[in-house]
């Protein structure tokens, strides 16, 4: 109801979608006017030339990509909830692109220059804050997986380096990097394009981009079936109707085996839950993120002074998204084993999101056997950050018929064929 | 906190356990082609609902035991088949007691 309330006063304003400006926001605030819908809800058509599966970062920038790129606007993108729910909406929004393998570190790298021009290209603010990202070294071999990946990373052209003790000072002086610690600091990979961004803002700002060229968003339209005849996608049962479509693309995460299994394919995924927590704001002290792959825990502080702290995933598989009170003893303590002095800073929450784990720590992405049905899945604890290459590499395959360059090693086949991708090294902090 | 029903040991802290997860019969590697053998090591149901799956007792008996649990819910009860292998004894100290008691 509130949705077609939002939809009246939109059309009514006669400038949809608004252009956001400085002028139009001081506009607003001394006149207290409504602001114009962002995007217009659309009845469900009977048919469309692609439907998305997941209205999550991955899926609505696949879709915009498609509007913007290709030309393609006759396109749905469904989510049994609401946009921004799963994933997108429960990560802990951190970007960057030290990876390890040459193909993981170019598809991150154009991930973040993409997200570099996004507020621009969007018209929308995503509060991307490039204030670097260090990654810290317990043990000889982490450092020695660190200098590995700052060479690949630098042969890719991505800002990246192993630093001391000294410099990681500098760069955070809260953190305990006496001898006397635990878990001591030997190191630590600096990657100083990586940061944070406002999460929501990325998935609303490729709604209203991908709405604005005549993508329709449908929320709490949950996918029942999909019909596959001759081996191809004919169609997609929703509980809102059936919708026509020869093109399916699978852009879930947490769900995505479940998507699959209603096409006939069979993936490498197994479903965990990831814990998250956030603290009361403070005053801004941490510029950098934080990452600690021994103790599990990565930690960057939010324009508004929350500290945000992640894990690794749970230690087994489920589809649940409630919190568990071992989860946030252990988090505490190895934060505290960081930076002693947030002992009596207090917890405002904690929530839990869904990973889709692969065997590789790689994400699947390309054309299934089904004719039609493709998956953008598989992203594991890794899936915000490579929102925009995702929707950018996915919308060139929808339209072209063939998965581009940048994508190629992720396909499905390699699990048959043998040819992982593996990412472990750079891509969890659970190992 | 979620227990988990160890037919060794009773009910007791899922922390205790190790999560060894779905388990699908090993396909003779002689005569398995490679992508049959690739299917066995990567390919997952990944169900949402009940599953029959393998635990590791690391914190008490330290056997594999099966466990079903409802993976959305994280709701469990003992499976029909506890162990994994079968034996010729009596059943567990568990099942003993429950039929010595009923």
């Amino acid at each position: 109801m509130s949705q077609l309330a939002i939809g009246r006063s939109g059309s009514r304003s006669g400038s949809y979608p608004a252009r956001y400006s400085a002028a139009g926001l001081i506009r607003r605030g001394l006149s207290h006017k409504e602001w114009p819908p962002a995007w217009r809800p659309h009845p469900v058509k009977p048919s469309y030339d692609v439907v998305i599966v997941g209205g999550g970062v991955h899926g609505l920038a696949a879709a915009y990509y498609l509007a913007a790129n290709h030309g393609i606007t006759d396109v749905a993108v469904l989510d049994k909830g609401y946009i921004g729910a799963g994933g997108s909406g429960r990560n802990t929004a951190i970007l960057r692109s030290n990876y390890l393998t040459p193909e993981g570190v170019r598809f991150y790298d154009r991930s973040v220059r993409l997200y570099q021009r996004l507020a621009a290209d969007l018209d929308y603010n995503v509060m991307f804050s490039q204030r670097g990202h260090l990654t810290l070294a317990h043990n000889d071999s982490s450092l020695r997986t660190m200098r590995w990946r700052a060479e690949v990373n630098k042969l890719e052209g991505v800002d990246s380096e192993v630093i001391g003790p000294a410099e990681i000072k500098r760069l955070a002086p809260f953190l305990d990097l006496s001898d006397a610690a635990r878990y001591p600091v030997l190191g630590a990979l600096y990657h100083p394009p990586g940061g944070i961004i406002r999460h929501d803002a990325v998935v609303w700002g490729y709604a209203r981009g991908a709405a604005a060229r005549g993508v329709h968003i449908h929320q709490h339209t949950e996918v029942t079936g999909i019909d596959v005849t001759g081996g191809r996608v004919r169609a997609v049962r929703t509980t809102q109707g059936d919708i026509a479509t020869r093109t399916v693309l699978n852009a879930t995460a947490g769900w995505s085996t479940l998507i699959a299994d209603m096409a006939g394919v069979r993936l490498p995924v197994t479903t965990y839950p990831l814990q998250a927590a956030v603290t009361e704001p403070v005053k801004p002290f941490l510029s950098t993120v934080i990452v600690s792959g021994s103790l599990h825990v990565y930690i960057s502080q939010t324009d508004r002074g929350e500290l945000v702290f992640g894990a690794s995933v749970d230690p087994f598989t489920s589809y649940s998204m409630r919190g568990s009170l071992e989860f946030i003893e252990g988090l505490a303590g190895h934060v505290l084993e960081l930076m002693p002095a947030l002992s009596k800073v207090r917890l405002l929450r904690q929530w839990a999101g869904l990973c889709d784990m692969t065997p590789d720590f790689s994400p699947i992405m390309g054309p299934t056997p089904v004719g039609g049905f493709l998956v953008d899945v598989g992203w594991g604890t890794y899936g915000f950050k490579a929102g925009p290459v995702s929707g950018e590499a996915m919308a060139d395959c929808i339209a072209s018929g063939q998965s581009p360059e940048i994508i190629a090693a992720f396909g499905l086949e390699r699990f048959t064929a043998g040819a992982l991708v593996g990412e472990k090294g750079a891509a969890a902090v659970g190992h | 906190m979620i227990l988990l029903p160890c037919p060794w040991c009773g009910p007791r802290d899922a922390s205790e356990f190790g999560h060894v997860g779905e388990s699908s019969p090993r396909p003779d590697p002689a005569a398995a082609s490679p992508a049959q053998w690739r299917s066995y090591l990567y390919l997952r149901a990944n169900t949402c609902g009940w599953v029959a799956e393998t635990w590791y007792h690391r914190l008490g008996c330290r056997r594999f035991i099966k466990v079903e649990r409802h993976t959305e819910t994280n709701e469990t009860r003992e499976s029909r088949q506890p162990r994994l292998q079968p034996a010729a004894d009596a059943g567990s100290p568990a099942q003993q007691a429950r039929a010595a008691s009923g």
